[in-house]
């Protein structure tokens, strides 16, 4: 991973540019030269069937397992180096069972080896509703409130992009809906970019929807419906917009 | 479905009790008391020789003690060394099960020679008989931390060395913990081996003696403080390791064996 200047137009507005991504083992190509712009605050939803590549993607970001030749630009007011600027999401909550919930969420200061912050970590927390549940360990907790820990954990790393792979999908419809509506309020100034399965999460919480598919995957813009995130999803337009969501993302391509 | 409405170690002299009366039955029935002594004579040996007895135990607690100090200290060690270090694994590790291939109690007569008759060849029995089982557990353990925990530090900026302390050790613990609950009961075996083939003190030294006299009765009660050693030592560590992990929910950081809920 280089995250560098992209070799044309570096007139690039606040936000992230990922250029030419590329993924291939041995034969067989996942993807090639993928683009992508996401502006500052906004949320994008990258959609697809399984095995399409999109986590690769994800991961490629994140510097997690792949190098690749992407060119990142990430362009903010902060000067820290980019790897520093991104934080994750994975697919459960990936608390850690023998720290405490305000330890968890200071955790990148003890792997960074900075000093902590129980200031900050305790106004975090007092932002997701949790504050009392502070010296509790996390499996005394409901997977709500776990997954609103993991929040607190994502915004104490001060980060711009925040890169998520599915992260409510363990969690039940109801609870998901609460959880999208927190996030959605919590994380309105930072760079989204969100992996889901879940036509219905996407549309909920994107203002950017990408369906990636074909072989080699292609990355292909789809309008998000009207109105701000979170929205609601119980209107006829949501319907209307699922069901060609789905159309999209179950159609083949050649 | 009712729990059973004792705790632990009430269960534990109930058993006893029961295991006792059988003994007592079977001597009942005529066997010749040089073969096996009676309970009670067992019990009054226990507390004419108690000065004897104690000689020895605190002898043979010793050896089991720095045994288990040494082989837990040393498994670790490795375990985290072959964890952090993936070129050591393809030499270290063939060479590990080697050394597990060759019974113990094939070299004790050479470590006796090579460490003495004194405590110090013991210290080593038991060291090296349980120093495989804490490694593996421990090198497992720290094998198979949650592949997400590990992307979640790494994003995070956390050096191999910081992932290992504050992830993968911590992750590792309860694997750590139950290869020590088996060195537990492994160290005495190992410090009574080296006793038996050479030794000037020690319960295993004194056992050997009293086979010798026929005195039955003495070796039942070595028999016995040897036993409540080993316990004492099983509840000792199976006690820390569950303060050590004070997150693990009550019952699964016990042992299932002892501490299984009777329904």
């Amino acid at each position: 991973m280089r995250p560098s200047a992209p070799p044309s137009d570096s007139l690039v507005p606040d936000g992230l540019r990922v250029l030419n991504a590329r993924l291939a083992f041995d034969a067989r190509v996942l993807f090639d030269d993928i683009s992508l712009s996401l502006p500052a605050s906004s949320w994008s939803c990258l959609l697809g069937k399984s095995g399409c590549g999109k986590s690769s993607l994800l991961r490629m970001m994140a510097g997690l397992d792949v190098s690749s030749n992407a060119h990142l630009t990430l362009v903010d007011n902060s000067d820290r180096p980019f790897k520093q600027r991104i934080a994750w999401m994975g697919q459960q909550d990936l608390l850690l069972p023998w720290r405490r919930v305000i330890d968890n969420v200071q955790l990148g200061a003890v792997m960074r080896g900075e000093p902590q912050d129980v200031d900050r970590a305790m106004a975090l927390l007092e932002r997701v509703g949790l504050g009392r549940a502070a010296r509790r360990y996390p499996q005394t907790l409901s997977g709500g409130e776990r997954a609103r820990v993991a929040l607190a954990r994502t915004l104490f790393e001060q980060a711009t992009l925040v890169l998520m792979d599915e992260p409510f999908a363990a969690l039940d419809a109801i609870t998901r809906l609460d959880i999208h509506a927190q996030a959605c309020e919590l994380l309105s100034d930072r760079i989204v970019l969100m992996v889901t399965h879940d036509p219905l999460e996407a549309l909920r919480l994107g203002d950017q929807l990408l369906v990636m598919r074909g072989s080699p995957a292609r990355v292909e813009r789809v309008l998000p419906p009207e109105g701000n995130p979170p929205r609601n999803p119980a209107t006829p337009a949501m319907s209307h917009h699922h069901g060609e969501l789905l159309n999209a993302l179950t159609e083949q391509t050649s | 479905m009712t729990r059973f409405p004792c705790p632990a170690l009430l269960r534990l002299i109930l058993a006893s009790a029961v295991l006792t009366g059988l003994w007592q039955l079977v001597i009942l029935c005529g066997v010749p008391r040089y073969m096996l002594p009676a309970p009670l004579s067992v019990m009054q040996t226990l507390v004419a020789q108690s000065g004897l007895l104690w000689h020895h135990a605190l002898i043979t607690l010793g050896e089991i003690v720095a045994g288990f100090l040494c082989g837990t200290l040393l498994g670790t060690v490795t375990a985290l060394t072959l964890s952090r270090w993936a070129f050591l694994r393809s030499t270290v590790l063939p060479l590990l099960l080697l050394t597990q291939a060759i019974p113990v109690f094939a070299i004790a007569p050479l470590l006796v020679l090579w460490f003495g008759y004194g405590p110090g060849s013991k210290v080593v029995m038991a060291t090296l008989i349980i120093y495989f089982p804490i490694a593996s557990t421990c090198y497992d353990g720290l094998r198979q931390t949650q592949p997400g925990w590990l992307d979640l530090a790494t994003t995070m900026g956390g050096s191999a060395h910081r992932q290992l302390f504050y992830v993968r050790l911590p992750a590792a613990l309860p694997s750590l913990a139950s290869g020590l609950r088996m060195a537990a009961t492994a160290a005495p075996i190992g410090a009574i081996i080296g006793e038996w083939v050479g030794s000037s003190a020690g319960l295993g030294y004194l056992m050997l003696q009293a086979n010798g006299r026929m005195q039955t009765d003495l070796m039942f009660a070595a028999l016995i403080v040897l036993l409540a050693i080993t316990i004492t030592l099983y509840f000792t560590v199976d006690r820390l390791c569950r303060l050590a992990m004070p997150w693990q929910p009550d019952r699964t950081g016990r042992h299932a064996l002892i501490n299984g809920e009777i329904t």
